[in-house]
């Protein structure tokens, strides 16, 4: 992306074609002007927002202080993911020096080439919504910070302007760290990491979400040593024990140094060194590190957009309070995306934005809570998740039962040695209905989906069972699980 | 026996009965009654072993290896240990709050290694001290064992112990509190969430088993219907003291299923999991299985032979999901007996025949990892494990006469706490 962040610099279309819809904006006295929609943000929930309101004919503002894709984009999925590419290739290539018997040194990446690499793709990915695309959708970009300033009023340093319906979608950003004596700016977070010149050598994460782990595991097999410090029992605490003990035993083969259940208490720096203090109960460690990267999860966007001066309700951990139709308490503003939603992914903004749009555009009565949401965390193995977990279900007195099928039980899990991990379909009980599901594989991600297309559409196990897959395919163990659905458990011992 | 006799099943198993309890004889303190964690060199007490111990006193006396009065003299004291022992929030107490610490110095009795206050090893603990409470009935001689057991149950604060959360923690730290992870999923907490139910006292809240269980999942597992727990020993700890045959909880009975019938089912799946040998494990077979919590190599001690470098060490071990790093603990398919006694037999036999190193004195190691070692000896825990030889006293007993789960079918507590976890049905109606 080349736009830069500018001061109230105003990217209006030259000429547009469907003028009989857009001549709905009209200027008014000074700098104030008017407009069907307004979009606070152009991360994916404002980008995806603009292209649907314009598409159902709406003048369309989208005002964005930095630059436009977002986190997504410019420090978040996209490099995370370019990032554990060129991670997953060294893991091979260690994988083949092994098995050749080869004594040569393990390869270490070159870490300014890895970022070239992820800016091009950044770059590429990101001309989907370049600026001259937007403007010849008839979107008027303002780069500038954005301020409510009143209930259908937002504006930015030079430019006041009113609208029909908003959307907040200003996205999320890393949770502080909060540890005495690391101050900020002297530790990394998943946004700032892909600015590092050089490859650390040794590597300290804080925090073992999905976030943490994808980039401890990454720069572990990049070459980095890499140590990461949990404060609960497991990583990836929404998972299932079953997941999450195998992500932890996954990462420990490939050299993650791991601490479960430890706080890290304080941090010094100490010649080159930047020291934690980590307390494991009564348990006292020092890890250090050249690199610290704290990832102890996000927080929503809301500071200086005068949110209180629109009648908007948030608080700064949960965000912008909206109802299951994506309406702030504002009723002419809507919100979208991490800013308000417990489910902060790229894809949940980009829906809930299309649901905001034609509920706050065309009066539809969409919910956010009827959508089936995936999500992945990227390690090797991929952990991916869709519908109710077991404890979910059981908690509202629904009975569930998991069919489940190991990885190593699949023939091309086995050629590929990707063998770690499992399908768990969870189906209400006496029924074949998918209530959820959780996959560990090496390409969880793109599984689940066959997942998602069953239950948004209502295909049950035993239809699901019936479907022919491809031989040999990772995705044949969802049909080896769907088919036990009818398979009598066998005798006990 | 000659070389060419074969042992009978009935002389195997007292064998390795006996032998399983020779470690309890031979490794406790009889002035204090307590009952080293492993047999190496300085190895603190485990009062989990200690509440094993206690049962075995009883088999002892029953099988004439152990003369009433002398299991009632050696009860005696471990009880008035504990009754006597220092309960408050020093660094080095004993216990609080009527839980005790993890490990204890074999001769002062006070808490090493800044351990934590631990629920489920207390509980351990008190189901051995509710079973002697039990067995030893007679007037007289015998009373004091009854009024200290009764009295050490009582005075267990689970309400304190639940700490206003729905469900319980895995333990206390004088210095830092409540350890802020509990338990997820189907595991050894059964007895604990019993016993704190059944309190008379102080007992945990009705809600908190349900609240526990909510965090199960039940499976179609390599051909099982299961709820699944990974290492073997889940599947056995409570069920030692417990008779779990046709008693059932709301889970169950929704599942239609039995804590018992579960731990079959879960031998199943190891037989079948050690068949398939995903990871191509020396020794895995139908009868030669076993994942549990055991004692195994270390990375840097296996990596000079292993194929794999990924060793864990001392670990609960589980299949099918693992970890599996080839190390399988030698008692556990004898410790099975109860609920499956064939294939129990038929592994025992089978890893004695094969794997005859992981068995001295008549007692079994605590993990071998026959992958690991080039000269095909594969990898051997040194000594053994106190929880490994108390359990295997007491599950063969129960295979034999069913004495322990008959005791504390009669245990008022015990039965109080199974039906408020919502236990119903057998003999709990009877």
């Amino acid at each position: 992306m080349k736009q830069s962040r500018g001061r109230s610099k105003t990217c209006s279309p030259a000429s547009h074609g469907r003028s009989g819809k857009r001549a709905r904006r009209r200027r008014t006295a000074g700098n104030r002007l008017t407009y069907d929609f307004a979009i606070v943000g152009a991360g994916p929930a404002g980008l995806a927002a603009a292209e649907l309101a314009t598409q159902l004919g709406a003048r369309v503002a989208l005002l964005e202080r930095h630059r436009l894709g977002g986190t997504s984009l410019n420090s978040g999925s996209v490099p995370s993911k370019a990032l554990i590419r060129s991670a997953t290739l060294f893991a091979g290539i260690r994988e083949v020096m092994r098995l050749q018997g080869s004594g040569q040194s393990e390869p270490v990446a070159d870490l300014r080439r890895v970022v070239a690499r992820l800016r091009e793709i950044e770059e590429r990915i990101g001309s989907y919504h370049s600026l001259e695309r937007l403007k010849r959708m008839g979107v008027d970009v303002y780069f500038d910070a954005a301020r409510f300033v009143g209930p259908r009023c937002v504006e930015t340093s030079a430019t006041r302007l009113v609208f029909d319906k908003a959307l907040v979608a200003t996205g999320a950003r890393p949770a502080p760290a909060n540890i005495p004596g690391l101050a900020e700016g002297s530790y990394v977070t998943s946004e700032s990491v892909f600015e590092l010149a050089k490859l650390p050598q040794h590597l300290a994460v804080v925090g073992g979400g999905p976030l943490g782990c994808e980039l401890a595991q990454a720069f572990c097999r990049l070459g980095s040593r890499v140590t990461i410090l949990q404060d609960e029992a497991k990583f990836l605490p929404r998972e299932e024990r079953d997941a999450a003990q195998i992500l932890a035993q996954s990462m420990a083969r490939d050299g993650v140094t791991i601490y479960l259940n430890t706080k890290v208490v304080g941090a010094r720096i100490e010649k080159d060194s930047l020291v934690l203090e980590t307390e494991n109960y009564d348990m006292k460690r020092q890890v250090a590190a050249d690199h610290v990267l704290v990832s102890v999860g996000r927080i929503p966007n809301v500071d200086a957009l005068g949110l209180e001066a629109a009648g908007i309700s948030f608080d700064p951990t949960h965000g912008i309070a909206v109802d299951e139709f994506l309406r702030t308490t504002n009723p002419h503003v809507y919100a979208a995306g991490d800013v308000c939603m417990p489910h902060k992914y790229t894809h949940v903004a980009e829906s809930t934005a299309h649901i905001a749009v034609r509920n706050s555009l065309r009066r539809a009565r969409l919910r956010h809570t009827d959508l089936t949401i995936p999500w992945c965390t990227f390690c090797a193995p991929e952990v991916a998740h869709v519908g109710l977990q077991v404890w979910e279900a059981r908690a509202r007195s629904i009975p569930i039962k998991t069919f489940t099928v190991m990885m190593q039980d699949v023939d091309r899990a086995i050629t590929d040695r990707q063998d770690v991990g499992f399908v768990k379909l969870h189906v209400a009980e006496g029924d074949d209905r998918i209530l959820g599901a959780t996959i560990v594989a090496s390409r969880a991600s793109e599984m689940i989906n066959e997942i998602c297309v069953a239950m948004s559409t209502g295909i049950g196990l035993r239809a699901l069972a019936e479907v022919i897959h491809t031989y040999p395919s990772q995705s044949a163990a969802i049909r080896l699980a769907a088919m036990s659905l009818d398979e009598p458990s066998q005798r006990a011992t | 026996m000659g070389r060419d006799e074969v042992e009978s099943d009935e002389a195997l198993i007292e064998r390795l009965q006996r032998g399983a309890f020779g470690y309890i004889s031979r490794y406790t303190n009889p002035t204090n009654g307590l009952v080293a964690d492993t047999s190496r060199a300085g190895s603190p007490c485990s009062v989990a072993v200690v509440g094993f111990a206690l049962s075995c006193y009883i088999v002892a006396v029953e099988r004439g290896w152990l003369s009433r009065s002398a299991a009632a003299k050696q009860v005696l004291a471990t009880l008035r240990f504990f009754w006597n022992s220092t309960q408050d929030t020093a660094a080095d107490a004993t216990g609080y709050k009527g839980f005790y610490y993890h490990f204890l110095d074999m001769e002062t009795g006070r808490r090493v290694w800044n351990c934590e206050l631990s629920l489920i090893d207390s509980s351990l603990l008190l189901a051995g001290v509710l079973t002697v409470g039990r067995y030893f009935d007679r007037r007289s001689e015998e009373a004091e064992i009854r009024a200290l057991a009764d009295a050490l149950y009582r005075r267990v604060d689970w309400h304190w112990a639940q700490n206003d959360s729905p469900a319980l923690s895995q333990g206390w730290h004088p210095e830092l509190g409540f350890m802020h992870y509990g338990w997820e999923g189907y595991n050894e907490a059964l007895i604990l969430y019993v016993l704190g139910l059944g309190s008379p006292t102080l007992p945990l809240s009705s809600s908190s088993f349900a609240t526990w269980t909510l965090t199960y999942q039940w499976e179609r597992l390599l051909g099982q219907d299961v709820l699944y727990s990974g290492p073997l020993f889940t599947h056995l700890f409570s069920h030692a003291w417990i008779d779990f045959r046709g008693i059932r909880d709301a889970f169950m009975r929704e599942k239609q299923s039995d804590y018992c019938e579960n731990t079959r089912r879960t031998v199943a799946v190891q037989r079948e999991y050690c068949e398939r040998n995903p990871r191509q494990a020396v020794g895995y077979g139908r009868d030669i299985w076993g994942l549990s919590a055991g004692d195994g190599p270390t990375g840097d001690g296996a990596r000079q032979f292993a194929k794999d470098p990924s060793h864990f060490g001392y670990m609960a071990r589980g299949a099918p999901f693992g970890p599996d790093d080839g190390t399988l603990c030698p008692w556990a398919m004898l410790a099975t007996l109860p609920f499956t006694p064939t294939a129990a037999l038929s592994g025992t036999r089978r890893l004695l025949a094969t794997f005859p190193q992981v068995c001295s004195e008549d007692r079994f190691a605590s993990g071998f990892n026959p992958t690991v070692g080039a000269d095909g000896g594969g990898w051997v825990s040194e000594g053994w494990y106190g929880l490994d030889q108390g359990l295997l006293v007491i599950t063969i007993e129960n295979a034999r006469s069913g004495l322990i789960w008959s005791l504390l079918r009669d245990s008022p507590e015990v039965c109080r706490g199974l039906k408020r976890a919502g236990f119903k049905g057998g003999w709990l109606t009877s």
